[in-house]
Protein backbone atom coordinates (compact mmCIF):
# COMPACT_ATOMS: atom_id res chain seq x y z
CA UNK A 1 0.00 0.00 0.00
CA UNK A 2 1.39 3.55 -0.84
CA UNK A 3 3.33 5.21 1.91
CA UNK A 4 3.90 8.77 2.99
CA UNK A 5 7.53 8.81 3.98
CA UNK A 6 9.98 12.00 5.54
CA UNK A 7 13.17 12.28 4.38
CA UNK A 8 14.86 14.87 6.64
CA UNK A 9 17.63 16.35 3.97
CA UNK A 10 20.57 17.85 5.96
CA UNK A 11 23.10 20.75 4.27
CA UNK A 12 26.45 21.41 4.64
CA UNK A 13 28.36 24.03 3.27
CA UNK A 14 26.14 25.02 1.16
CA UNK A 15 25.14 21.17 -0.46
CA UNK A 16 23.02 18.45 0.99
CA UNK A 17 25.16 15.91 2.15
CA UNK A 18 25.03 12.43 -0.20
CA UNK A 19 23.37 10.23 3.12
CA UNK A 20 20.64 12.54 2.54
CA UNK A 21 20.51 11.37 -0.53
CA UNK A 22 20.59 7.56 0.00
CA UNK A 23 17.73 7.97 2.73
CA UNK A 24 16.09 9.35 0.09
CA UNK A 25 16.84 5.71 -1.71
CA UNK A 26 15.34 4.01 1.32
CA UNK A 27 12.06 6.24 1.79
CA UNK A 28 11.78 5.42 -1.88
CA UNK A 29 11.76 2.10 -1.04
CA UNK A 30 9.16 2.06 2.07
CA UNK A 31 6.70 4.06 0.25
CA UNK A 32 6.24 1.69 -1.89
CA UNK A 33 4.88 3.36 -5.10
CA UNK A 34 3.56 6.36 -2.28
CA UNK A 35 4.96 9.55 -1.89
CA UNK A 36 8.47 10.61 -0.63
CA UNK A 37 8.71 14.01 1.07
CA UNK A 38 12.14 16.03 1.33
CA UNK A 39 12.40 18.48 4.15
CA UNK A 40 14.79 21.11 4.18
CA UNK A 41 15.29 23.51 7.86
CA UNK A 42 16.50 26.78 7.25
CA UNK A 43 16.09 29.56 4.25
CA UNK A 44 17.78 27.29 1.69
CA UNK A 45 17.13 28.05 -1.81
CA UNK A 46 14.98 26.09 -4.79
CA UNK A 47 17.85 24.61 -6.55
CA UNK A 48 18.98 22.57 -3.43
CA UNK A 49 15.10 21.61 -2.37
CA UNK A 50 14.82 20.67 -6.58
CA UNK A 51 18.26 18.34 -6.18
CA UNK A 52 16.27 16.26 -3.39
CA UNK A 53 13.48 15.78 -6.30
CA UNK A 54 16.50 14.58 -8.79
CA UNK A 55 17.45 12.31 -6.41
CA UNK A 56 13.49 10.64 -5.84
CA UNK A 57 11.84 13.14 -3.68
CA UNK A 58 8.44 13.96 -5.01
CA UNK A 59 8.04 17.50 -3.58
CA UNK A 60 9.71 19.26 -0.73
CA UNK A 61 9.08 21.21 2.04
CA UNK A 62 11.34 24.28 3.09
CA UNK A 63 10.60 24.87 6.78
CA UNK A 64 11.74 28.38 7.21
CA UNK A 65 12.51 30.37 10.85
CA UNK A 66 15.75 32.60 11.62
CA UNK A 67 16.61 30.19 14.38
CA UNK A 68 17.08 27.01 11.67
CA UNK A 69 20.20 28.51 10.13
CA UNK A 70 22.23 26.69 12.45
CA UNK A 71 21.96 23.19 14.07
CA UNK A 72 20.35 23.83 17.99
CA UNK A 73 18.29 20.54 18.78
CA UNK A 74 15.51 22.60 20.33
CA UNK A 75 14.74 24.64 17.40
CA UNK A 76 14.82 21.82 15.16
CA UNK A 77 12.90 19.34 17.40
CA UNK A 78 10.17 22.04 17.47
CA UNK A 79 10.07 22.91 13.43
CA UNK A 80 10.09 18.82 12.42
CA UNK A 81 7.58 18.19 15.33
CA UNK A 82 5.50 21.00 13.59
CA UNK A 83 5.97 18.96 10.15
CA UNK A 84 5.29 15.54 11.34
CA UNK A 85 2.01 16.75 12.55
CA UNK A 86 0.97 18.46 9.51
CA UNK A 87 1.96 15.56 7.37
CA UNK A 88 1.62 12.88 9.48
CA UNK A 89 4.01 10.83 7.59
CA UNK A 90 3.96 6.91 7.79
CA UNK A 91 8.00 7.07 7.76
CA UNK A 92 10.86 9.27 8.26
CA UNK A 93 14.23 8.47 7.72
CA UNK A 94 17.48 11.10 7.93
CA UNK A 95 21.22 10.11 7.98
CA UNK A 96 23.21 8.50 10.96
CA UNK A 97 25.29 11.73 11.07
CA UNK A 98 26.28 14.01 14.21
CA UNK A 99 22.84 15.88 13.63
CA UNK A 100 20.81 12.80 12.91
CA UNK A 101 22.37 11.07 16.08
CA UNK A 102 21.22 14.15 18.09
CA UNK A 103 17.55 14.86 16.68
CA UNK A 104 16.25 11.60 16.08
CA UNK A 105 16.07 10.58 19.47
CA UNK A 106 14.68 13.94 20.75
CA UNK A 107 11.79 13.30 18.00
CA UNK A 108 11.28 9.82 18.76
CA UNK A 109 10.90 10.58 22.67
CA UNK A 110 8.18 13.18 21.60
CA UNK A 111 6.11 11.43 19.32
CA UNK A 112 6.39 8.43 22.04
CA UNK A 113 7.84 6.09 18.71
CA UNK A 114 10.05 3.48 18.27
CA UNK A 115 13.29 4.42 16.91
CA UNK A 116 16.04 1.99 15.01
CA UNK A 117 19.40 3.78 14.97
CA UNK A 118 22.35 3.39 12.38
CA UNK A 119 20.44 1.06 9.98
CA UNK A 120 22.68 -0.21 6.95
CA UNK A 121 20.11 -1.70 4.74
CA UNK A 122 16.01 -2.40 5.09
CA UNK A 123 13.74 -5.07 3.28
CA UNK A 124 9.86 -4.36 3.06
CA UNK A 125 8.21 -7.65 4.15
CA UNK A 126 4.85 -7.25 4.14
CA UNK A 127 3.45 -4.58 6.40
CA UNK A 128 7.02 -4.49 8.04
CA UNK A 129 10.09 -2.96 6.95
CA UNK A 130 12.76 -4.69 8.57
CA UNK A 131 16.23 -2.89 9.12
CA UNK A 132 19.46 -4.47 9.10
CA UNK A 133 21.72 -2.66 11.88
CA UNK A 134 25.53 -3.66 13.21
CA UNK A 135 25.69 -3.82 17.41
CA UNK A 136 28.60 -4.78 18.94
CA UNK A 137 30.59 -2.54 16.49
CA UNK A 138 29.95 -4.75 13.51
CA UNK A 139 30.88 -7.68 15.23
CA UNK A 140 27.26 -8.72 14.56
CA UNK A 141 24.02 -7.71 12.88
CA UNK A 142 20.48 -7.60 14.12
CA UNK A 143 17.14 -6.99 11.75
CA UNK A 144 15.20 -5.10 13.99
CA UNK A 145 11.09 -3.55 13.46
CA UNK A 146 9.42 -1.20 15.05
CA UNK A 147 6.59 -2.18 16.51
CA UNK A 148 5.20 1.21 17.83
CA UNK A 149 5.07 4.89 16.69
CA UNK A 150 6.42 5.85 12.98
CA UNK A 151 8.93 3.82 10.83
CA UNK A 152 11.75 5.45 12.08
CA UNK A 153 15.26 5.03 11.09
CA UNK A 154 18.43 6.61 10.92
CA UNK A 155 20.94 5.22 7.95
CA UNK A 156 24.82 4.98 8.23
CA UNK A 157 26.52 6.73 4.96
CA UNK A 158 27.69 4.59 2.43
CA UNK A 159 25.22 1.85 2.49
CA UNK A 160 22.50 2.19 1.33
CA UNK A 161 22.93 3.27 -2.72
CA UNK A 162 21.27 6.51 -3.80
CA UNK A 163 19.25 6.65 -6.71
CA UNK A 164 20.71 8.05 -9.93
CA UNK A 165 19.99 11.67 -10.49
CA UNK A 166 17.41 12.47 -12.48
CA UNK A 167 17.54 16.57 -13.51
CA UNK A 168 13.90 16.08 -15.36
CA UNK A 169 12.03 15.06 -12.28
CA UNK A 170 9.98 17.96 -11.46
CA UNK A 171 7.96 18.02 -8.01
CA UNK A 172 6.64 21.56 -5.70
CA UNK A 173 8.43 23.16 -3.20
CA UNK A 174 6.60 24.51 -0.79
CA UNK A 175 7.91 26.47 2.31
CA UNK A 176 6.32 26.50 5.39
CA UNK A 177 6.69 29.22 8.40
CA UNK A 178 7.29 27.52 11.72
CA UNK A 179 7.27 29.12 15.41
CA UNK A 180 9.86 28.54 17.41
CA UNK A 181 10.55 29.55 21.06
CA UNK A 182 12.20 29.26 24.00
CA UNK A 183 15.39 27.57 23.03
CA UNK A 184 17.60 26.11 26.20
CA UNK A 185 21.17 26.04 24.38
CA UNK A 186 22.73 28.33 22.35
CA UNK A 187 25.66 27.77 20.04
CA UNK A 188 28.29 30.29 20.55
CA UNK A 189 31.04 29.34 18.52
CA UNK A 190 32.43 26.25 15.67
CA UNK A 191 35.43 25.48 15.23
CA UNK A 192 36.40 23.73 12.04
CA UNK A 193 39.20 21.43 12.77
CA UNK A 194 38.54 18.51 10.18
CA UNK A 195 42.20 17.98 8.49
CA UNK A 196 40.40 17.42 5.11
CA UNK A 197 37.53 18.23 3.18
CA UNK A 198 36.64 14.89 3.11
CA UNK A 199 33.89 13.71 6.14
CA UNK A 200 35.37 10.53 7.32
CA UNK A 201 32.02 8.91 8.01
CA UNK A 202 31.30 9.43 4.18
CA UNK A 203 34.58 9.12 2.94
CA UNK A 204 34.68 6.77 -0.19
CA UNK A 205 38.50 5.79 0.36
CA UNK A 206 40.01 6.42 3.65
CA UNK A 207 43.81 6.00 4.46
CA UNK A 208 44.39 4.80 8.26
CA UNK A 209 47.57 4.92 10.96
CA UNK A 210 48.31 3.67 13.38
CA UNK A 211 51.18 3.87 16.13
CA UNK A 212 53.54 2.56 13.11
CA UNK A 213 53.21 6.17 11.89
CA UNK A 214 55.42 7.16 14.22
CA UNK A 215 54.53 11.30 14.55
CA UNK A 216 52.19 14.00 13.79
CA UNK A 217 54.57 14.14 10.76
CA UNK A 218 53.94 10.80 9.00
CA UNK A 219 50.36 11.65 9.30
CA UNK A 220 51.39 14.72 6.86
CA UNK A 221 52.26 11.65 4.50
CA UNK A 222 49.01 9.52 4.91
CA UNK A 223 47.17 13.00 4.62
CA UNK A 224 48.97 13.62 1.25
CA UNK A 225 47.94 9.85 0.44
CA UNK A 226 44.28 10.69 1.25
CA UNK A 227 44.17 13.93 -0.59
CA UNK A 228 45.47 12.85 -3.89
CA UNK A 229 42.89 10.29 -3.76
CA UNK A 230 39.74 12.19 -2.18
CA UNK A 231 39.50 10.63 0.76
CA UNK A 232 39.94 11.20 4.82
CA UNK A 233 42.74 10.10 7.10
CA UNK A 234 41.53 8.21 10.00
CA UNK A 235 43.32 6.24 13.23
CA UNK A 236 43.79 3.45 15.49
CA UNK A 237 43.57 4.24 18.76
CA UNK A 238 47.55 3.79 19.77
CA UNK A 239 48.32 6.78 17.43
CA UNK A 240 45.39 9.02 18.92
CA UNK A 241 46.49 8.13 22.33
CA UNK A 242 50.33 8.93 21.65
CA UNK A 243 48.81 11.93 20.41
CA UNK A 244 49.87 12.04 16.73
CA UNK A 245 46.42 13.02 15.64
CA UNK A 246 42.96 13.47 16.90
CA UNK A 247 40.46 11.55 18.81
CA UNK A 248 38.28 12.90 15.96
CA UNK A 249 40.11 10.58 13.36
CA UNK A 250 39.50 7.53 15.30
CA UNK A 251 38.21 4.27 14.22
CA UNK A 252 36.93 1.26 16.10
CA UNK A 253 35.18 0.20 18.97
CA UNK A 254 35.28 3.51 20.86
CA UNK A 255 35.32 6.21 18.02
CA UNK A 256 33.68 5.92 14.18
CA UNK A 257 32.69 3.19 12.44
CA UNK A 258 33.04 3.47 8.54
CA UNK A 259 32.59 1.51 5.36
CA UNK A 260 34.28 3.30 2.61
CA UNK A 261 34.77 1.44 -0.87
CA UNK A 262 38.90 1.38 0.02
CA UNK A 263 40.44 1.44 3.44
CA UNK A 264 44.58 1.57 3.48
CA UNK A 265 45.46 0.60 6.97
CA UNK A 266 49.20 1.95 7.49
CA UNK A 267 51.20 0.71 10.58
CA UNK A 268 48.21 -0.68 12.49
CA UNK A 269 48.51 -3.78 13.84
CA UNK A 270 44.75 -4.57 14.33
CA UNK A 271 43.67 -4.92 17.16
CA UNK A 272 39.62 -6.64 17.53
CA UNK A 273 38.97 -2.70 18.90
CA UNK A 274 40.50 -1.67 15.17
CA UNK A 275 38.69 -3.96 13.31
CA UNK A 276 35.13 -3.73 14.59
CA UNK A 277 35.67 -0.55 13.24
CA UNK A 278 36.22 -1.12 9.54
CA UNK A 279 35.88 -4.76 9.21
CA UNK A 280 33.05 -3.78 7.01
CA UNK A 281 35.04 -1.80 4.44
CA UNK A 282 34.29 -3.34 0.64
CA UNK A 283 38.10 -3.63 -0.19
CA UNK A 284 41.22 -3.38 2.60
CA UNK A 285 44.75 -2.68 1.97
CA UNK A 286 46.95 -3.48 5.27
CA UNK A 287 50.80 -2.04 4.71
CA UNK A 288 52.69 -3.03 7.81
CA UNK A 289 56.48 -3.75 8.36
CA UNK A 290 55.54 -7.24 10.85
CA UNK A 291 54.07 -10.19 8.75
CA UNK A 292 52.54 -11.48 11.41
CA UNK A 293 50.32 -8.33 12.25
CA UNK A 294 46.74 -9.49 12.44
CA UNK A 295 45.40 -7.16 10.11
CA UNK A 296 46.65 -9.21 7.44
CA UNK A 297 44.20 -11.32 8.17
CA UNK A 298 41.01 -9.82 7.38
CA UNK A 299 43.00 -7.49 4.71
CA UNK A 300 42.30 -8.36 0.44
CA UNK A 301 45.81 -7.17 -0.28
CA UNK A 302 49.09 -7.23 2.11
CA UNK A 303 52.36 -4.97 1.42
CA UNK A 304 55.14 -6.30 3.95
CA UNK A 305 57.23 -3.44 4.53
CA UNK A 306 58.48 -0.05 5.94
CA UNK A 307 55.37 2.42 5.71
CA UNK A 308 57.48 5.56 4.98
CA UNK A 309 58.81 3.71 1.84
CA UNK A 310 55.65 2.21 0.64
CA UNK A 311 53.33 5.06 0.62
CA UNK A 312 55.83 7.33 -1.39
CA UNK A 313 56.23 4.79 -3.40
CA UNK A 314 51.75 4.85 -4.13
CA UNK A 315 52.05 8.23 -4.01
CA UNK A 316 54.39 8.59 -6.88
CA UNK A 317 52.34 5.69 -8.82
CA UNK A 318 49.16 7.21 -8.45
CA UNK A 319 50.32 10.65 -9.76
CA UNK A 320 51.78 8.77 -12.55
CA UNK A 321 48.55 6.51 -13.59
CA UNK A 322 46.39 9.64 -12.46
CA UNK A 323 43.69 7.90 -11.42
CA UNK A 324 41.90 11.05 -9.86
CA UNK B 1 26.13 19.54 43.59
CA UNK B 2 23.31 16.59 42.78
CA UNK B 3 25.32 14.45 39.90
CA UNK B 4 23.77 11.14 38.82
CA UNK B 5 25.55 9.21 36.13
CA UNK B 6 23.66 6.53 34.15
CA UNK B 7 25.67 3.79 33.11
CA UNK B 8 25.83 0.49 31.41
CA UNK B 9 27.34 -2.71 31.83
CA UNK B 10 28.52 -4.30 28.58
CA UNK B 11 30.51 -6.79 26.76
CA UNK B 12 34.64 -6.17 26.85
CA UNK B 13 35.80 -4.64 23.47
CA UNK B 14 38.26 -7.52 23.47
CA UNK B 15 35.17 -10.42 23.42
CA UNK B 16 34.91 -12.00 20.13
CA UNK B 17 31.01 -12.18 19.82
CA UNK B 18 29.09 -15.75 19.71
CA UNK B 19 25.88 -16.34 18.64
CA UNK B 20 23.31 -19.27 20.41
CA UNK B 21 19.97 -19.48 20.32
CA UNK B 22 19.43 -16.08 18.47
CA UNK B 23 20.66 -14.22 20.85
CA UNK B 24 24.73 -13.11 22.25
CA UNK B 25 26.39 -15.77 23.77
CA UNK B 26 27.07 -14.28 27.65
CA UNK B 27 28.63 -17.20 28.83
CA UNK B 28 32.55 -16.87 30.13
CA UNK B 29 32.68 -13.34 28.62
CA UNK B 30 33.84 -10.92 30.64
CA UNK B 31 31.99 -7.48 31.34
CA UNK B 32 33.11 -4.13 31.82
CA UNK B 33 31.55 -0.27 32.11
CA UNK B 34 30.83 1.05 28.76
CA UNK B 35 33.89 2.45 27.91
CA UNK B 36 32.07 5.94 27.07
CA UNK B 37 30.01 5.95 30.80
CA UNK B 38 33.85 5.80 32.03
CA UNK B 39 33.71 8.98 30.79
CA UNK B 40 30.77 10.16 32.60
CA UNK B 41 31.79 8.52 35.73
CA UNK B 42 35.48 10.31 35.63
CA UNK B 43 33.55 14.09 34.83
CA UNK B 44 31.42 13.52 37.32
CA UNK B 45 33.69 12.69 40.33
CA UNK B 46 35.90 15.79 39.08
CA UNK B 47 32.56 18.11 38.92
CA UNK B 48 32.20 16.99 42.61
CA UNK B 49 35.61 17.45 43.37
CA UNK B 50 35.19 21.09 42.14
CA UNK B 51 31.62 22.00 43.10
CA UNK B 52 30.92 19.53 46.43
CA UNK B 53 27.73 17.32 46.59
CA UNK B 54 27.23 13.67 45.62
CA UNK B 55 27.58 11.10 42.34
CA UNK B 56 25.03 8.63 42.44
CA UNK B 57 25.89 6.19 39.45
CA UNK B 58 22.42 4.58 38.25
CA UNK B 59 21.99 1.40 35.92
CA UNK B 60 18.96 -0.21 34.54
CA UNK B 61 19.71 -4.04 34.44
CA UNK B 62 20.25 -7.39 35.78
CA UNK B 63 21.69 -8.30 39.36
CA UNK B 64 24.99 -9.23 37.64
CA UNK B 65 25.39 -5.13 37.21
CA UNK B 66 26.42 -4.97 40.63
CA UNK B 67 29.82 -6.13 40.04
CA UNK B 68 30.21 -3.34 37.14
CA UNK B 69 28.29 -0.25 40.01
CA UNK B 70 30.69 -1.60 42.26
CA UNK B 71 33.61 -0.39 40.15
CA UNK B 72 31.92 2.97 39.87
CA UNK B 73 31.93 3.40 43.41
CA UNK B 74 35.68 2.10 43.56
CA UNK B 75 36.30 5.21 41.06
CA UNK B 76 35.03 7.45 43.56
CA UNK B 77 31.01 7.79 43.05
CA UNK B 78 29.24 8.40 46.65
CA UNK B 79 25.87 5.80 46.00
CA UNK B 80 24.85 3.04 43.61
CA UNK B 81 21.27 2.15 42.18
CA UNK B 82 20.45 -1.01 40.44
CA UNK B 83 17.28 -0.89 38.57
CA UNK B 84 16.18 -4.44 37.99
CA UNK B 85 14.05 -4.80 34.96
CA UNK B 86 13.71 -8.21 34.27
CA UNK B 87 10.10 -8.37 34.47
CA UNK B 88 10.20 -6.25 30.98
CA UNK B 89 11.05 -9.23 28.51
CA UNK B 90 13.31 -7.19 25.82
CA UNK B 91 13.02 -3.76 26.27
CA UNK B 92 14.57 -1.40 23.91
CA UNK B 93 16.34 2.30 24.07
CA UNK B 94 12.21 3.64 24.64
CA UNK B 95 11.91 1.15 27.71
CA UNK B 96 15.40 2.04 29.39
CA UNK B 97 14.26 5.92 29.17
CA UNK B 98 11.23 5.65 30.71
CA UNK B 99 12.48 3.68 33.37
CA UNK B 100 15.02 6.13 34.35
CA UNK B 101 12.95 9.34 34.23
CA UNK B 102 10.79 7.56 36.80
CA UNK B 103 13.19 7.35 39.02
CA UNK B 104 14.83 10.67 38.07
CA UNK B 105 12.03 12.80 38.42
CA UNK B 106 11.78 13.58 41.65
CA UNK B 107 15.57 13.33 42.23
CA UNK B 108 16.04 16.97 41.94
CA UNK B 109 19.76 16.34 39.49
CA UNK B 110 21.38 19.51 38.35
CA UNK B 111 23.33 17.38 36.59
CA UNK B 112 23.42 14.05 34.34
CA UNK B 113 25.91 12.44 32.78
CA UNK B 114 25.96 9.43 30.33
CA UNK B 115 27.81 8.04 27.33
CA UNK B 116 27.64 8.91 24.02
CA UNK B 117 27.06 5.54 22.91
CA UNK B 118 27.28 2.02 24.05
CA UNK B 119 29.67 0.02 22.61
CA UNK B 120 26.93 -3.33 22.57
CA UNK B 121 23.40 -1.45 21.42
CA UNK B 122 24.84 1.37 19.73
CA UNK B 123 21.65 3.42 19.19
CA UNK B 124 22.56 6.73 21.61
CA UNK B 125 19.24 7.17 21.93
CA UNK B 126 18.84 6.79 25.75
CA UNK B 127 20.40 9.98 26.92
CA UNK B 128 18.40 12.21 24.74
CA UNK B 129 15.33 10.58 24.92
CA UNK B 130 15.70 10.83 29.18
CA UNK B 131 16.44 14.04 28.87
CA UNK B 132 12.95 15.07 26.96
CA UNK B 133 11.11 12.73 29.61
CA UNK B 134 12.64 15.18 32.15
CA UNK B 135 11.90 17.94 30.49
CA UNK B 136 15.41 19.32 30.42
CA UNK B 137 17.94 20.38 27.96
CA UNK B 138 20.82 17.74 26.39
CA UNK B 139 23.78 18.38 25.14
CA UNK B 140 25.19 15.36 22.98
CA UNK B 141 28.94 13.78 22.52
CA UNK B 142 30.78 16.49 24.98
CA UNK B 143 34.54 16.96 25.09
CA UNK B 144 34.91 19.59 27.38
CA UNK B 145 32.48 20.95 30.34
CA UNK B 146 32.68 24.29 32.52
CA UNK B 147 30.00 24.53 34.87
CA UNK B 148 29.85 28.18 36.47
CA UNK B 149 26.80 28.88 38.87
CA UNK B 150 23.97 27.40 37.05
CA UNK B 151 25.27 28.23 33.49
CA UNK B 152 27.36 25.69 31.57
CA UNK B 153 30.15 26.22 28.91
CA UNK B 154 30.60 23.01 26.26
CA UNK B 155 32.26 21.68 24.04
CA UNK B 156 31.36 19.32 21.72
CA UNK B 157 32.24 17.38 18.96
CA UNK B 158 30.32 17.56 15.93
CA UNK B 159 32.26 15.13 13.25
CA UNK B 160 35.78 16.45 14.13
CA UNK B 161 34.61 20.11 13.77
CA UNK B 162 34.11 21.76 17.59
CA UNK B 163 31.27 22.99 18.60
CA UNK B 164 31.08 25.02 21.81
CA UNK B 165 27.58 25.62 23.25
CA UNK B 166 26.02 27.40 26.47
CA UNK B 167 23.41 25.61 28.26
CA UNK B 168 21.70 26.38 32.33
CA UNK B 169 21.42 23.33 34.66
CA UNK B 170 19.48 21.26 35.45
CA UNK B 171 20.82 19.64 32.03
CA UNK B 172 21.57 16.33 30.65
CA UNK B 173 25.11 15.67 28.63
CA UNK B 174 26.38 12.53 26.72
CA UNK B 175 30.48 12.13 26.66
CA UNK B 176 32.61 11.16 23.95
CA UNK B 177 35.93 10.50 23.99
CA UNK B 178 38.40 13.11 24.77
CA UNK B 179 36.74 14.74 27.40
CA UNK B 180 39.07 13.29 29.80
CA UNK B 181 41.13 10.15 31.03
CA UNK B 182 39.21 7.89 33.24
CA UNK B 183 40.78 7.27 36.39
CA UNK B 184 41.66 3.60 37.33
CA UNK B 185 39.80 2.24 40.92
CA UNK B 186 42.54 2.68 44.01
CA UNK B 187 42.88 0.43 46.18
CA UNK B 188 41.37 2.54 48.94
CA UNK B 189 38.79 3.08 46.96
CA UNK B 190 37.88 -0.57 46.53
CA UNK B 191 38.16 -1.37 49.78
CA UNK B 192 35.62 1.84 50.15
CA UNK B 193 33.12 0.51 47.75
CA UNK B 194 32.86 -3.09 49.17
CA UNK B 195 31.15 -1.21 52.32
CA UNK B 196 28.85 1.16 50.31
CA UNK B 197 25.58 -0.03 49.84
CA UNK B 198 23.85 -0.55 46.25
CA UNK B 199 20.15 0.63 46.19
CA UNK B 200 18.15 -1.97 44.52
CA UNK B 201 14.76 -1.39 42.98
CA UNK B 202 12.31 -3.58 40.87
CA UNK B 203 9.75 -1.90 38.52
CA UNK B 204 7.20 -2.17 40.93
CA UNK B 205 9.35 0.43 43.13
CA UNK B 206 8.95 3.06 40.79
CA UNK B 207 5.94 5.66 40.10
CA UNK B 208 6.00 4.82 36.40
CA UNK B 209 3.64 6.56 34.36
CA UNK B 210 3.60 4.47 31.10
CA UNK B 211 3.75 0.98 30.11
CA UNK B 212 7.39 0.61 29.39
CA UNK B 213 6.91 -2.25 26.72
CA UNK B 214 9.74 -1.89 23.89
CA UNK B 215 8.31 0.30 20.66
CA UNK B 216 10.59 -1.75 18.70
CA UNK B 217 11.57 -5.65 18.22
CA UNK B 218 14.54 -8.11 17.45
CA UNK B 219 13.77 -10.19 15.01
CA UNK B 220 17.02 -11.89 14.15
CA UNK B 221 20.61 -11.84 14.74
CA UNK B 222 23.33 -13.00 13.33
CA UNK B 223 27.43 -12.65 12.74
CA UNK B 224 29.07 -11.15 9.67
CA UNK B 225 30.40 -13.71 6.98
CA UNK B 226 33.70 -14.53 7.85
CA UNK B 227 36.42 -12.93 5.60
CA UNK B 228 39.13 -14.97 4.40
CA UNK B 229 43.08 -14.17 4.03
CA UNK B 230 43.55 -11.77 1.36
CA UNK B 231 46.79 -11.66 -0.70
CA UNK B 232 50.40 -10.66 0.40
CA UNK B 233 51.90 -9.42 -2.79
CA UNK B 234 55.00 -9.95 -3.26
CA UNK B 235 59.06 -8.90 -4.77
CA UNK B 236 60.41 -5.41 -4.97
CA UNK B 237 58.35 -2.86 -3.21
CA UNK B 238 57.90 -0.55 -6.19
CA UNK B 239 56.54 -3.21 -8.12
CA UNK B 240 54.54 -4.41 -5.37
CA UNK B 241 53.15 -0.27 -5.34
CA UNK B 242 52.30 -0.80 -8.96
CA UNK B 243 50.59 -4.43 -8.52
CA UNK B 244 48.75 -2.84 -5.98
CA UNK B 245 47.43 -0.05 -7.30
CA UNK B 246 46.59 -2.69 -10.93
CA UNK B 247 44.86 -4.52 -8.43
CA UNK B 248 42.51 -1.79 -7.21
CA UNK B 249 41.26 -0.89 -10.53
CA UNK B 250 41.14 -3.97 -12.39
CA UNK B 251 40.08 -6.92 -9.47
CA UNK B 252 38.56 -5.03 -6.85
CA UNK B 253 37.06 -2.21 -9.04
CA UNK B 254 37.22 0.71 -6.27
CA UNK B 255 39.65 2.96 -8.58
Amino acid sequence: MAKKVLVLGEVRQGEIRNVSFEAIAAARQMADGGEVVGLLLGNHSDPLANEMIHYGADRVIVAQHTDLETYVPDAYSQAIMQVIKAENPYGFILGHTSIGKDISPRIAARLKSGLISDAISLEVNGDQVVFTRPIYSGKAFEKKVITDGIVFATIRPNNIPSLEKDESRFGEVTSLNVEIKDLRTIVKDVVHKATSGVDLSEAKIIVSGGRGVKSKDGFNLLQELADLLGGAVGASRGACDADYCDYSLQIGQTGKVVTPDLYIACGISGAIQHIAGMSNAKVIVAINKDPEANIFSIADYGIVGDLFEVIPLLIEEFKSVAVY
Amino acid sequence: MNIFVIMKRTFDTEEKIMISDGQVDESGAEFIINPYDEYAIEEAIVLREKHGGEVTVVTVGEDEAEKVLRTALAMGADKAVLINDEEIQDGDSFSTAAILAAFLKDKEADIILAGNVTVDGSSGQVGPRLAVELGIPAVTSITKLTIDGYQALIERDVEGDLETVEAQLPLLVTCQQGLNEPRYPSLPGIMKAKKKQIETFDLDDLDLEEDVKAKSKMLDIFLPPVKGAGRILEGELGQQAKELISLLKTEAKVM
